[in-house]
């Protein structure tokens, strides 16, 4: 059977004009499908964050065509886009991205809350869960500012997870740790592609980290070099 | 928009930055505060002011005035020609008012009036040794004259019910009482027109503060005036009303004067003079509470905007995982209606205490007896006014960084870091 497509992009061109007009991505085509474990390198400053950014909706200011799960996102409302972040796609940045005066616990539930499918009982239980999944079931009522770097990404790639979405989309999410929480970071992407058979979209530039996935797309410039 | 979620995110926010917040509400608090206290205290002072005048002055005033007769005898002969005489003299001297008893009944029972109280007016002397001082005495119905004009207020030493109580008694205007070394319990004598003499004991002092209406009037009541007049127990020569309604003395006294035939004097033609201070005193007050709400708003507005871009990550965080742009305006907004909540609340409590404090800061002066303390208004006006001002600036100070943080993409926040 034929694995379905969650995300496609075509021809996707982005240009900075600030100071000068700058092409920065110079029409990109690629799609992954259900369950791939993809990853994006490439050398500093040759746009594999901007793509990010545009994949995952956040940015809108761009010429192309881009459709997740079979909708076309190049024209819908902003509030729709808001919902199809909410709902398909779980994003870990690279640094943590948590809401300081919420506890692990509850920056985890939030995006669930937000979706509104299941009762506040019930996600806290889910939320818990994928807590103890990495580790951090202990730390759960803790501010998210007493928790290490390490413990912090954790929690927010919880955070990505919570809605089971579509796909989890990282932007160099072990970039800005230490050799072992990176391990453990990559640790649970793996788990979770083998596992759980989670699509997901990484950008690095560990060349160590992206022989471990099961394809990788390397950009230069702005194109994309090879798959 | 889940409007729980919204408000608990709001709230959260807040309370994780209690210190931040509580800045923000003493801002706003602080504007509320000025602007209630500084407002009840002019409109205090103006209403002392208004009141000076307002609260000794009959709305209408029915009374008769020596003038020449408008039907001249010539008129009967030559018809109603031009007729020109020269050097008409008045004719019959009368200030009474016709048929008082009747005007004052009629008046009396006049929805419109709010109390009646009628007056003698008679010129006396008072013989001070060798030496005559001029003076005015007023025979006033005392219990109608407290009632509707405050006059225990002014009268400073003694017992305005004495006038009553005890006969041949006078209260001595503070002006005329300190030239003629009359003290209470002193019986002074005074001399009227038609040349009678009269001893009169003085039960107490009147202080207006007009200082020449002080060298001149006294009070008696109106029987001793009758008496003094040699007239008999109707006789009036002054009708003072106060009406429910302020606004409608000049309309009311164009229609009764001509049914009594008399004179009929509304408050606003009296004082015209009043009518213009008195909007001048308003314009600036207004002009004052207009210009501190404004300098408040924009207090309030910096603080609002500078905290909203404070919390740029959080908006660019919430809209990372899905929160719209509406949701984030909602929870901004929420936040800043809170803070315009709780800090006008306090600061209209702090405002009504601060008033009462101004309330006690002593102010004695000569020209106003009854005054001990700084007159403050604590009129709901400027409560209310207060009260949607901070909501209304905290809601504006909120919505426009909100719609504009709300409109942008989350990566243009990311991407400044």
């Amino acid at each position: 059977m034929e694995k379905k497509t969650v995300l496609e992009a075509k021809s996707i061109h982005k240009y900075f004009y600030n100071p000068t007009k700058a092409e920065v991505l110079k029409g990109l085509s690629f799609s992954i499908k259900a369950g791939e474990f993809v990853s994006v390198v490439g050398k500093s400053g040759c746009g594999k964050s901007t793509l990010l950014y545009i994949l995952s909706t956040m940015d809108t200011d761009y010429k192309g065509e881009l459709w997740i799960d079979g909708e076309p996102m190049r024209k819908s409302s902003p509030t729709y886009l808001s919902r199809i972040r909410n709902e398909k796609i779980g994003f870990v940045f690279q640094f943590h991205y948590l809401l300081n005066e919420f506890t692990a616990l509850e920056n985890v539930m939030i995006p669930g809350l937000k979706l509104g499918k299941y009762s506040k009982q019930e996600l806290e239980h889910k939320a818990m869960e994928k807590l103890r999944i990495f580790d951090m079931a202990d730390h759960a009522t803790k501010k998210a500012n007493q928790l290490s770097g390490g413990q912090k990404q954790r929690v927010a790639i919880a955070r990505a997870l919570i809605n089971d979405p579509l796909i989890i989309m990282g932007d160099e999410p072990s970039g800005n740790l230490d050799k072992k929480n990176s391990d453990i970071v990559f640790g649970i992407f793996q788990e979770l592609a083998k596992e759980f058979h989670q699509t997901l979209l990484i950008v690095t530039h560990d060349p160590d980290f992206a022989a471990g996935t099961d394809r990788t797309i390397t950009m230069e410039d702005g194109k994309i070099l090879d798959e | 928009m889940k409007f729980q979620l919204i408000f608990d995110i709001a709230k959260a926010l807040l309370i994780a930055r209690w210190k931040q917040t509580l800045v923000a509400a003493v801002g706003v608090t602080f504007s509320i505060t000025m602007f209630v206290a500084l407002l009840g205290f002019m409109n205090g002072l103006n209403n002392l002011l208004d009141g000076l005048i307002l609260n000794r002055s009959p709305h209408v005033r029915f009374f008769n005035e020596i003038k020449p007769n408008p039907d001249q005898p010539i008129e009967g002969f030559y018809g109603e020609g031009m007729n020109i005489i020269r050097s008409i003299k008045p004719s019959g001297g009368l200030l009474k008012i016709h048929n008082g008893g009747a005007i004052l009944e009629n008046l009396k029972n006049d929805p419109r009036v709010l109390g009646v109280a009628p007056k003698i007016s008679l010129q006396v002397f008072y013989n001070v040794g060798n030496i005559d001082i001029t003076g005015v005495i007023n025979g006033i119905d005392v219990q109608a004259e407290r009632s509707l004009f405050a006059f225990e207020d002014y009268v400073t030493e003694g017992n305005a019910e004495d006038l009553e109580n005890i006969s041949n008694s006078i209260i001595l205007g503070k002006g005329a009482a300190d030239r003629m070394l009359a003290n209470i319990g002193d019986v002074i004598q005074a001399t009227t027109a038609s040349g009678d003499r009269f001893r009169l004991r003085v039960v107490g002092y009147y202080q207006s503060g007009l200082q020449d209406l002080d060298n001149v009037q006294s009070y008696a009541s109106i029987s001793t005036a009758q008496k003094m007049l040699g007239e008999p127990s109707n006789y009036m020569t002054d009708i003072q009303v106060k009406l429910n309604d302020f606004d409608q003395s000049p309309a009311f006294a164009r229609e009764m004067g001509p049914i009594f035939g008399t004179q009929a004097e509304d408050i606003q033609m009296a004082n015209a003079q009043f009518e213009t201070g008195s909007d001048i005193r308003n314009m600036i007050s207004y002009a004052v509470g207009i210009t501190l709400l404004i300098v408040s708003g924009f207090g309030i507005y910096n603080i609002l905007n500078m905290m909203i871009y404070e919390k740029m990550d959080t908006i660019a965080i919430l809209k990372a995982i899905g929160f719209s742009g509406l949701d984030v305006k909602g929870i901004f907004m929420t936040i800043a209606i809170g803070i315009g909540i709780f800090g006008g609340g306090i600061g209209l409590f702090l405002g009504y205490l601060l008033s009462m404090g101004i309330d006690q800061v002593p102010f004695e002066t000569e020209a106003l007896p009854t005054v001990k303390t700084f007159p403050v208004s604590y009129d709901p006006k400027y409560y209310i006014i207060g009260g949607v001002f901070s909501l209304l600036t905290t809601f504006l100070a909120g919505y426009l960084p909100a719609r504009k943080a709300s409109s942008i993409d989350p990566v243009e926040i990311i991407r400044g870091k």
